[in-house]
Order: C-alpha cells, then structure tokens, then sequence
C-alpha cells in the first residue's frame, strides 16, 4: 500500500518536473526554444519564408561571422569593425518602423539584397528570393522578441513632391534647425563637432555618414530611403529619429538638401550650385 | 409627508457617502513609511569638470558655475544625492505611482540625474535647451525593454514613456557625450535620496520589508524594515568609498 502510494507520488513529481523543466533558462537560449522557434516564418509579398529552410544557407553563408547563436560571435566577428549584428536582441539599423520597434520582414530582405555599405556584410543580391525569406525567417527565430513582439507599423512616406528651389532652401533651414551638422558638419564632411566622440550600442566608436565621399548610406540610396533613414533613426547607432520634429513634407526638403551635399551627380545638386547655395552658418557653430 | 421623503433621500445619500469614504480609508495603501539617510563612508572622490566647449551654448551656461560629474553627489554630513530606494521584498501587487516623473535637459545636463519610476508608470523627457539633444537610453531588451533613440531640438514637445520591466537603464545624449543619467526601473514603492541623503518611502501598511538601495557607482544594498500603521521606521545606509 505505502509502496503503491509511493510510485504514484513519484510519477506525480515526475510529470512536475517535466512541465517545470522547459520554463527553466529563460534568459537565455536553450536548444529547446532554439527548435520550437524553428517553426517562424517571414511574409515578403507572397512569397512564405521558412526558418527550417534557412538553415543550410545560414550554416554555410552567414554563421562565419553572426555565429551559431546569432549572437554575432562568429570566428570572423574578432576581425571585423564594424561588428556583425546580433540577432538575439533584435535591435536593427535599416528599419521602416519606428524607433524601438522590431523591423519588418521586408526590411530585413531588403538589407539582405542591399549588404551594408561600409562594413563586412555584402550584398546578398545573388539568393533567389525564396532563399532569402528562408533566411529573414532563420534570422528571425534568434530573438526571442519576434516570438512576443509584432514588426513596428511602418512609417507613412507622402508621395515625393517636385523639387523646386524654395523647397532646397527650406531643407537648408531644417538641416540647420534639428542640428543634423551637429555630427555631420555643416558641409556634410562628417566633422560636426559631435563627430569624434560617437559610439554605438557596443560602446565602440562609430562615424556619422560623410556626404561628400560618394559613399552609398547604409540603408538604401533612393530618395526614399533617405527619408526612412532620418525620420526612423538607426537603432543601436547615435542616428536618432526625427519623426517628431520632422514634418511629412519638410523631410522631403531635407532629403532634397542633403543631395545637394552629396558629392553624386543630381538635379538637386545643379540647382543649388545655380542658386548660389552657400554652407549653413549656425549660430554656435564650429 | 413631502418632508419625510425628502428626509430619507437625504439620510440615504448620507449613509451612501459615509460608506464610500469609510471603503476608502479601509483600503487605501497604509500609513505607515520609512525613512533614512543614505550616507558615504570614507572621501568622496574627486568629480572631474566637464569641458563643454564643443557646444559654446552649453559652454556659456556653465560660464561662472562649471559642471561636474555626478556619479557620486555628497552633500552635508556625507549624505548621498541620487540613491533609488524600494520595497523589493514583503508587498506583493502594490499598484503602481500615479505620478509622472519628469527628466529635464537642461543646461545640457539631465535634471535629475538618476530618474526612479515603477514598471509601466509614464514618465516624461522635456528640454529647457536652446541646444539639440538626442536621448537614448539603453536598456539589454533581452530583459524585455526595448532600447530606443529619438531627437528633441530646442522647443519640441515632451516625450512621453514608460518601460515593461525591471531594470536600470543607462541613458545618454549622443550629441553631448558627457550626458549620462539612469532610469531606475523598479516595482513597488520608491524614493530618491536628496541633496542630504534623506529619502522617505510613503503609504506602507504595516508589514516586514526588504529594501533596496541603489547607487550608480557603489551598487546595491538591501536592508529588512519593519513598518507599523501610522508611524515611520528608519533605515539608513552606508556605502564605503573605494
């Protein structure tokens, strides 16, 4: 009787335990989690991403630097500035969402095509897209925060108006009223006077984005993505957002302005060089 | 007749009021508080002044009265500025403060330095600058709070926050980089040490608790209070100087 009673106790304290068991290490990925997560997807237009589809491509393209967690501790990670992402926090540059939200699957397509102009990531142009929504959705599955967050809502782009000449001028006045020269400097030449002390979210140094070098920005060079890049900010870089000092409309002046500082080719750039466009002079500036 | 009528409503809107005030203070959070100092034990290190000549506009705000550090304030009798108290033990579902807690940029510092809040309770970012500032604080989402980044040029609007978990969180203004300030996430009652040390915790029921004491530098310290109805406990703390 007391044996029987005993086995029963045991089996109870068995199923306890089994139940327990998997809600243990939550702070940190368990090879568990690691295998349920495995069923995300990713939505790019219509076609469905699948993580377990991913995995061959990532284990032989990308796990050399982002690693086998995707904490970004690959064997390469140590030779390589700026450093590989870490997909565990979720935390991404090129987004179309707001600052603090999570980056939409189209976003991380996007920048698995684009690469990262100016770091180690190249252009993965040469996937077919399917792979690439296998990938978005093996990336996904590392962080925990696409398991309990949805992707941010994207920002609304009005559609872009025609250049003019005031509209160059009134992109002028808000380059020099939100302080983008502050880090950029008042041509462009990444030289503000914040400039050398920036770092990012690792604490390493980082540079603001120089205009004039005919570098490609990190997110994307149409006149779109420029728009995104200021009024979204970079996440886990000094690049805040602007979305709540930047009007709809006169962050298309800006966009218009700052192609006027870059050193590529442009409509905007002729038509500040006929106007006579002299460099901002802030009040106290350098 | 009419008289009586209006006798008894009257009578029943009183009963209805005494009983609504009576529930009141029956459940109302207690009456009981604690209250200390939180001192340093030893010489306060040396703060080092900050050169903000990279921005004449702060530059000229600190003309006559330069800024300094301040991950250690000490103030008269050694009494430590900008230490988070809580209640991190003995009161299960205390609601959270009502309160909106205000971080100001201001002279191109943050006013105050260390921010206390509770778990989801709204807290608000303003500037009394003429100069941009960029305020992003920097929490390990991991822990469930989302890191973010956004501007506030001179004028703009508050910004209006508040975060999921418990946590201090580093924030600094890229811009300037000798901002730096803490949001000190906490659940439960709280309070922040003033320029003498002094901090009181309010509206206790009686209980035993554990607090904790939080300084930026010196870390963590925790301490078992009991508190009684209607009168204040004491709790002091000491943190050594390394």
């Amino acid at each position: 009787m007391y044996a029987k009673k005993l086995t029963r106790l045991s089996i109870f304290a068995g199923l306890l335990a089994m139940l327990a068991l998997p809600s243990l290490g939550f702070a940190q990925l368990t090879s568990y989690q690691e295998k349920e997560w495995l069923g995300v997807e990713s939505h790019i237009g219509n076609i469905t991403g699948h993580a377990t589809a991913g995995v061959a491509p990532y284990r032989r393209y990308c796990v050399g630097c982002h690693g086998e967690l995707g904490d970004g501790n690959g064997e390469n990670a140590q030779w390589i500035d700026p450093k590989p992402r870490n997909f565990q926090l979720g935390i991404y540059k090129c987004r179309s969402t707001p600052t603090g939200t999570l980056p939409t699957d189209e976003d991380l397509f996007d920048t698995l095509a684009r690469g990262l102009d100016r770091s180690n990531m190249p252009a993965w142009s040469t996937f077919s897209k399917q792979e690439r929504a296998d990938l978005v959705a093996f990336v996904k599955h590392f962080s925990p925060r696409f398991q309990s967050d949805k992707a941010g809502p994207p920002i609304d782009i009005p559609a872009e108006p025609e250049v003019t000449d005031d509209r160059i001028k009134a992109g002028q006045a808000v380059f020099l009223r939100a302080e983008c020269w502050k880090c950029h400097g008042v041509t462009g030449q990444a030289n503000g006077p914040s400039a050398a002390t920036l770092t990012d979210d690792l604490g390493k140094p980082i540079l603001p984005f120089n205009f004039t070098e005919g570098a490609r920005p990190k997110c994307g060079s149409t006149d779109r993505d420029i728009y995104r890049i200021f009024m979204t900010g970079l996440d886990g870089t000094p690049m805040p957002s602007y979305a709540d000092n930047i009007k709809p409309d006169e962050a298309w002046d800006l966009v218009f302005y700052l192609r006027t500082l870059m050193s590529q080719n442009s409509k905007e750039k002729m038509m500040a060089k006929k106007l006579g466009l002299k460099p901002i002079t802030p009040p106290n500036g350098p | 007749m009419k008289y009586r009528l209006m006798a008894t409503a009257f009578a029943l809107i009183a009963a209805v009021f005494t009983f609504m005030y009576s529930n009141t203070s029956a459940h109302a959070a207690g009456s009981g508080k604690i209250t200390g100092t939180v001192k340093l034990d030893g010489t306060a290190p040396h703060m080092k002044g900050i050169d903000m000549s990279k921005d004449p506009y702060c530059a000229k705000l600190h003309a006559s009265d330069p800024a300094h550090l301040e991950v250690v304030e000490v103030g008269a009798n050694g009494g430590l500025e900008n230490v988070v108290l809580w209640i991190s033990d003995g009161l299960s579902g205390a609601a959270k403060a009502t309160t909106l807690p205000v971080f100001d940029q201001k002279g191109c510092m943050y006013t105050p330095h260390v921010l206390a809040m509770n778990v989801g309770q709204d807290f608000k970012v303003t500037t009394s600058d003429q100069t941009t500032h960029n305020i992003h604080p920097e929490p390990n989402p991991m822990n469930g709070n989302i890191p973010w980044n956004r501007s506030q040029p001179p004028g703009a609007a508050p910004i209006i926050q508040s975060w999921k978990a418990e946590e201090v969180i580093p924030v600094q203004c890229n811009i300037h980089p000798w901002m730096h300030g803490y949001f000190v996430v906490v659940k439960g009652p709280y309070a922040t040490t003033d320029a003498s040390g002094n901090y009181t915790i309010e509206n206790l029921p009686a209980g035993s608790y554990t607090v904790t004491a939080w300084q930026e530098t010196y870390g963590k310290q925790t301490q078992k209070v009991t508190v009684a109805e209607g009168k204040p406990s004491t709790a002091d703390f000491t943190f050594k100087a390394k």
